[in-house]
């Protein structure tokens, strides 16, 4: 089916230690999943896997016919060098970097979008201000306007609630619920529970291995919640070399 | 003497003295803005380490073909880039950070370049090669760091896009595009072209000064990258000519003298810069109502 994602076995991981560990499943073209787990449970390495920043160690992702140009990725705020100095402006406007690419202008066009994303997260008066001199939530608002420029049929939410205040968060969710409207496929790394189980229909339940992914109510049960709070947390470095590859081909 | 005689004259009276003062325009245009991106990317050290590192190969040039900045760039970038390789490996394949690994290959290229130098060479090859002397362009000299210049601009031009997003936010660019890995090693190459370029003008060890020096100074007069390059580019330009007025005018050598220069805007913007200089800092006036 047309932006459906689906995932094989994938496993991902960082010099060989899987991060995420043979997860398989679909995510139906306009879903709106909430990715949930401890800190550590692969949340964020998902989201690489999927954008194609970090490659597969087995398994594969099939995104069905959608390319990198219908995914747009909002990584955590804790990524983004804040006293780098790019005004708000400017910075929305790398949310149109697949359309213009190194060389092309942004003309009327484009400043009009870029306007309209602002005004949007209610950022507008704004727009000459470095990024260095917004708040927490600001940022937050700042980023939510680039996903907008991206215009994706895929997008990947990588904490977008954490350190901001309820009605920023009100704000955001909001948008999120938009996007969905517009039938476009949403996933959020996600930590409030509460906020997951009022407004995300389905959910991936993550503890480096899957714990449970489908509907909101049967995933978070108590007995899962508990699984994932038992997760192994740590690499191993005298961990032995995984078999399971081997023993699902011989399958 | 006159205000004429002690800052125009020297320029209109003196052909050499006309052709350094090309060569710091020159030098400035591309090293400034190169600087800026080293401060931003937090890799000032590494430009540093860099101008010591690409000395043997820029010191073998020099001994084959004279002072010919061609060749001394080929030398540099065959020797520059050999270094940032094997430190990379070093790091990644022992538990040595990176830092730590290039601070070994550069001091150990440095100890080779000078030794080559000054085995295969003269004290004033030596001299040359370590201080550089801006008063003794020849046409070559001066056509090839106006290029390098160009060739600076014209790469910047390309890679702005990128190298700004990479630095802000690596992994949305990673996710949005390749153009990542192949922008910062042209900017990697452009640090390097522009440190020979230096060699001529201001030698291996102070090279690196007009691009880092100019930047520190910008990042106390500007908030935004556009006006950052702008000012470090005019104090870099400032900074050559008073530094070859200065130079004109009393013994100290022309080299030294620019950084001096530049060292002491440095100062004044670290007292008086009007983004984070000192004295805004202890007497800020009254607070703002918005």
């Amino acid at each position: 089916m047309s932006g459906q994602v689906t995932l094989r076995d994938v496993t991902l991981g960082y010099d060989r230690h899987p991060a995420v560990h043979h997860l398989s499943g679909n995510v139906a073209p306009g879903a709106l999943l909430a990715v949930v787990g401890p800190n550590g449970a692969g949340k964020s390495t998902l989201f690489r896997g999927l954008t194609g920043i970090l490659k597969l160690l087995s398994g594969s992702i099939s995104l069905h016919g959608l390319d990198a140009r219908d995914i747009a990725y909002l990584p955590q705020s804790a990524e983004i060098d804040r006293s780098f100095p790019i005004t708000v402006f400017d910075f929305v406007g790398t949310g149109l970097w697949r359309a213009t690419g190194l060389f092309g202008g942004i003309g009327k066009a484009e400043r009009q979008k870029m306007a309209s994303a602002l005004a949007a997260v209610g950022l507008t008066g704004f727009e000459n201000r470095v990024i260095g001199t917004l708040s927490g939530g600001q940022l937050q608002r700042l980023l939510f306007a680039r996903v907008m420029l991206q215009d994706a049929r895929l997008i990947l939410l990588d904490e977008p609630f954490n350190a901001i205040d309820s009605r920023t968060a009100r704000d955001l969710l909001a948008l999120v619920k938009h996007w969905h409207d517009e039938g476009r496929t949403v996933l959020a790394a996600l930590h409030d529970l509460e906020m997951v189980r009022a407004n995300f229909p389905e959910t991936l339940l993550l503890a480096r291995g899957p714990v449970g992914w489908g509907a909101t109510e049967d995933v978070l049960t108590p007995g899962n919640l508990l699984v994932a709070m038992r997760m192994c947390e740590a690499f191993d470095d005298t961990a032995a070399a995984c078999l399971d590859d081997e023993r699902s081909r011989a399958a | 003497m006159s205000l004429y005689a002690a800052l125009i004259a020297p320029f209109t009276d003196f052909e050499f003295m006309r052709r350094a003062l090309a060569a710091v325009i020159a030098l400035s245009l591309g090293g400034a803005p190169i600087g800026v991106f080293l401060m931003l990317r937090r890799m000032s050290l590494v430009g540093d380490a860099m101008a010591h590192a690409i000395l043997p190969g820029a010191a073998i040039g020099f001994l084959l073909y004279g002072l010919n900045l061609l060749a001394m760039i080929l030398g540099g970038l065959i020797a520059g880039f050999l270094v940032a390789l094997l430190a990379g490996v070093v790091a990644r394949s022992t538990g040595l950070k990176e830092d730590a690994s290039l601070a070994t290959f550069y001091l150990a290229s440095l100890a080779l370049g000078v030794t080559i130098v000054s085995v295969k060479g003269t004290n004033i090859d030596l001299l040359h090669v370590l201080f550089g002397n801006i008063l003794a362009m020849d046409d070559q000299t001066l056509l090839v760091v106006a290029f390098n210049a160009t060739i600076t601009m014209l790469v910047l031009a390309v890679i702005y896009r990128p190298l700004v997003i990479e630095s802000v936010d690596p992994l949305f660019l990673r996710a949005v595009s390749r153009a990542g890995t192949p922008a910062h090693l042209a900017f990697l190459a452009l640090v390097v072209i522009n440190l020979v370029s230096g060699f001529q003008a201001l030698g291996t060890l102070l090279s690196v000064g007009l691009m880092i020096l100019p930047a520190g100074i910008a990042r106390f007069w500007s908030r935004d990258i556009t006006g950052m390059i702008s000012v470090a580019v005019l104090a870099a330009m400032f900074s050559g000519y008073a530094g070859l007025v200065l130079s004109f005018q009393t013994r100290i050598p022309s080299g030294p003298a620019i950084i001096l220069v530049a060292a002491g805007l440095y100062v004044a913007s670290v007292l008086f810069g009007s983004v984070g200089g000192l004295v805004r800092q202890l007497f800020p006036g009254r607070h703002l109502e918005a």
